[in-house]
């Protein structure tokens, strides 16, 4: 067909933007010396070497700590929510989603900077807890709140994929199960749940993926406490200006996602078959 | 369909708009890098308005950011603000240019203990623009006593009330004034036994803050913090249960200066900006607006009575008796990201 | 019915939870004191406060001009390029495809660092430019990756018709090909605008000085107190987000009578 050549700019596009920055990052990842001048670089594993130290281990082992909690936690509050809506009238859940997606078109910045706001020792929460008659309690700059920030930034990012698989859902297929004799609960695990799971599994890697490199949400909420791994890219290419670390970080996060990715869609081929919703 | 086409027409117009409403513009323009915080904006306009230079201009955290942004390049800036122990290493790496003191003529009001020191010993680079010390701040009603040593920053009643300065310098020399040794120590082991207090430390700390500690300790989100002197003056405007003390051991006495660097497109534009901070009346502006110290006595002279004798912004012979000024670290600069680094990660 | 009650009061709880920080933003925006959480009296201040603030007004033009440019040119590309990779077969295919899975799997901040170094490497001058080659490049691949569906869902046998009658390959595309996936070029085109409108890491790392958009304002006024200039314009925003929806619903609400009645 004579349109396979309209591919021919976006591959130049892609090796230009894409193919190029990734072979420059390995590049200075696999080399050290003084990262604004290449005369100076020379091949080595050093800053892999030094991030498999105990101290860089335990901060990427920390991010995914994090990342899989809140992960969790979004799919525990996202799954009910989801099937909620998808029970709906056409038009109440047309609306319920459009209420999920408004607040993405807030800067998520501002949406987070909120939060210190309702969190802080004097912050609307606690006010509202004194009144009642309580300690103060201390909310802000800790792990808790970090957390708090990526369940919330992440969650909608964990209900659309469900949802938009849920709605598609022929309801045939439950009314057969009852007709057979299975209960609601067992209708659910064995029918729904499982035909869910492409969604579920793009809900998955689309709250963990950003949840595991994020550095702004840690930075704001957590007060610059304990780095993740997002953090400790951030300062190697905005502080302390050692490129070639941060790339080495940049690649062994990158990788790691990938594994956990093609790990993931592996069981969701066996599973199921064809991908999730959003995408 | 109708909507769609509609909706394309709206989007067209008002990008065909507001791309006709960004050109345009042919002044001179100069670009300043400054900390964030650091200057009371009229003063911008004012120059903008005298001299027909357009400021672009913008802010960064720390000396590190500021090295960095400057060193890789792809930027042009024509004035920018870093500290004593930075020019020192801007000066040895080469990236300043010499400014032409001819163009700088209020360059003799400078006082004299602000000039020839040892970052710039010539005065072939810098113009002073503010000073100050760096000491505790807290909230009298929060504490059982007066703090008065930085060792007080380790004391577990304050668990969870203390803030420190997310910046490397700043956060080693507390420790390092803590365990007695000099800010400047090119002792390794010194370095890391700072390095173990500060990790000690952590979990006493509520958060390691840039500018942000203002709001968080005025506020009551902390109580006690480590600031630099004109924050200070700042705070306690705003919250009168404040106090700030220059602790026992000493502390770090800093210097904030003007300097163009290499890349820059409009030296002669610079120079004029240089120039212009450093004319009393608005480093007077300046000095008030942002509560810092100002080097230029008849800027002070024109501030009001109660700021010029507050030995918070302008310290007393005695204290300034017990002051270091930052050096460059030159090789071990390495050390210094590696230990900030270790300090930051630990859990 | 109870369970129909519990499901109600934990929609409500989760949409509290997801804007109570709105909520917030909104209200202290007419707020007479700068610290956000502590109530003095009602104020106008901060909306006419608003259209003074050069900073903040730049940043909003800035990152206007770069969504609406980013929306349209990768609408663009991304269109010929879905129809091309659409047209290709074997490992071509597969090759394209996986890199252009790349941008969308990777961390924003990997994505962010790699094209630093590229523009470095070809000393590039930081500064809107590189914010809209870089906002393209992440948002390319979610447009074609909206419109290749459509493309698959296309009849196979249309656009071949079209040409044995004689028709161009480019009258071919204008007339048959588009207005056949112009759904997925929609949802591609504001997806992108989104993407680009509310991004902050990849703008963070790829702009140059004094060149700011939202975000990055936003980042760097954390450090010293937001002022609430900024939650003015947040609820003009919010407000105006609304009534657009509002009115694109009572449009596709009167559309619907039309054609039922």
């Amino acid at each position: 067909m004579k349109f396979k050549r309209y591919s021919i700019p976006y591959s130049l596009w892609l090796l230009v933007f894409i193919v190029i920055p990734l072979v420059l990052v390995v590049y200075y990842a696999f080399t050290t010396g003084d990262s604004q001048d290449f005369s100076t670089f020379q091949f080595n594993m050093e800053n892999f070497k030094r991030f498999f130290t105990h101290i860089y281990t335990s901060v990427l082992l920390r991010s995914v700590n994090l990342a899989l909690v809140s992960t969790v936690l979004c799919l525990l509050l996202g799954y009910p929510i989801a099937f909620i809506i998808s029970k709906e009238k056409e038009k109440t859940r047309n609306i319920l989603i459009l209420f999920f997606v408004i607040p993405m078109w807030m800067n998520f910045l501002l949406r987070t900077y909120a939060w210190l706001a309702l969190l802080g020792k004097n912050g609307i929460i606690n006010i509202i807890i004194t009144k009642l008659g309580f300690q103060p309690l201390d909310l802000l700059y800790n792990d808790s709140a970090v957390l708090l920030g990526m369940v919330y930034n992440f969650l909608p990012f964990m209900v659309l994929p469900i949802y938009s698989v849920l709605v598609k859902l022929d309801p045939k297929l439950v009314e057969a199960a009852e007709d057979l004799g299975a209960n609601r609960i067992i209708t659910f695990l064995k029918v729904i749940f499982p035909l869910s799971l492409p969604g579920v599994i793009t809900g998955i890697s689309m709250v963990f993926i950003p949840a595991v490199s994020t550095f702004v949400i840690s930075s704001l909420l957590g007060g610059n406490k304990s780095n993740l791994i997002g953090n400790l890219i951030e300062q190697q290419f905005r502080y302390t200006g050692d490129w070639h670390f941060g790339s080495a970080m940049s690649i062994i996060l990158m990788i790691f996602i990938l594994l956990t990715m093609i790990f993931s869609y592996k069981f969701d081929k066996e599973k199921e078959g064809d991908g999730g919703g959003l995408w | 369909m109708k909507k769609i086409k509609s909706i394309a027409m709206i989007i067209i117009v008002l990008s065909i708009l507001i791309v006709a409403t960004g050109c345009g513009d042919s002044k001179p323009k100069l670009n300043v890098y400054n900390w964030g915080d650091y200057i009371d904006m009229d003063v911008l306009d004012q120059f903008e308005d005298e001299y027909g230079i357009e400021v672009v201009y913008d802010t960064f955290a720390t000396n590190e950011d500021l090295y960095v942004k400057l060193k890789q390049g792809g930027s042009s800036y024509d004035v920018i603000f870093p500290s004593d122990y930075m020019i020192e290493r801007m000066i040895r790496e080469d990236l300043l240019v010499k400014i032409n003191k001819d163009n700088i003529t209020n360059f003799q009001k400078v006082g004299q203990s602000f000039l020839n020191l040892e970052y710039d010993p010539q005065n072939e680079y810098a113009v002073p623009y503010m000073w100050g010390t760096v000491g505790i701040i807290y909230n009298k009603t929060k504490v059982s006593q007066p703090l008065d040593s930085w060792a007080d920053l380790w004391d577990p009643q304050y668990e969870g009330q203390i803030v420190m300065y997310n910046s490397q310098r700043d956060s080693l020399a507390v420790a390092l004034l803590k365990l007695g040794y000099s800010i400047n120590t090119r002792n390794i082991d010194e370095l890391e036994q700072a390095k173990d207090e500060l990790i000690t430390q952590k979990p006493l700390v509520k958060a390691y803050m840039g500018d942000e500690v203002k709001g968080a300790v005025v506020s009551g989100e902390a109580d006690v913090a480590v600031v630099y002197s004109g924050d200070a003056v700042t705070m306690i405007a705003e919250n009168p249960d404040l106090e700030y003390v220059v602790p026992v051991e000493g502390t770090n006495l800093w210097f904030d200066s003007m300097v163009i660097p290499k890349s820059t497109q409009n030296q002669e534009g610079a120079e004029k900006f240089i120039d212009f901070m450093t004319r009393p009346d608005i480093a007077a502006k300046n000095a008030e607006y942002i509560g810092y110290s100002s080097p230029i006595p008849e800027a002070v002279e024109l501030l009001d009575e109660e700021v010029k004798n507050d030995p918070t912004a302008y310290p007393s012979a005695e204290v300034l008796e017990k002051t270091e000024v930052f050096k460059d670290p030159m090789d071990i600069i390495k050390e210094y990201d590696r230990i900030w680094t270790e300090v930051t990660s630990q859990q | 019915m109870v369970e129909k009650n519990l499901n109600k009061l934990y929609m409500a709880i989760i949409f509290l939870f997801l804007y109570a920080p709105i909520i917030i933003l909104i209200v202290f925006s007419f707020n007479d004191s700068k610290m956000i959480g502590n109530w003095n009296r009602f104020t106008l201040k901060w909306y006419i406060e608003l259209l003074r603030d050069r900073e903040v007004l730049k940043a909003l033009y800035n990152t206007i001009l770069i969504s609406i440019l980013t929306a349209i040119i990768s609408t663009v590309i991304g269109t010929i390029a879905a129809i091309g990779i659409y047209n290709m077969n074997g490992l071509g295919k597969r090759l394209i495809l996986n890199l252009n899975y790349i941008p969308v799997l990777n961390p924003d901040i990997v994505t962010a660092v790699s094209l630093m170094t590229l523009f470095r490497l070809f000393g590039f001058q930081f500064g809107l430019t590189t914010m809209l080659l870089s906002h393209i490049t992440f948002c390319l691949p979610y447009v074609i990756l909206s419109i290749l569906p459509k493309l698959k869902q296309m009849n196979k046998h249309l656009a071949e018709a079209a040409m044995d009658l004689g028709a161009t390959p480019s009258y071919t595309l204008r007339k048959v090909i588009i207005p056949e996936i112009r759904p997925g070029i929609i949802t591609g085109a504001l997806m992108a605008f989104t993407l680009s409108i509310d991004d902050f890491v990849i703008s963070f790392f790829n702009t140059g000085h004094g060149v700011s958009n939202l975000s990055i304002t936003i980042f760097s006024m954390a450090r010293r107190g937001i002022n609430p200039v900024i939650n003015a314009l947040s609820t003009l925003m919010f407000i105006g987000l609304i009534i657009l929806l509002l009115i694109i619903n009572k449009r596709a609400d009167k559309n619907t009578l039309k054609e039922r009645g």
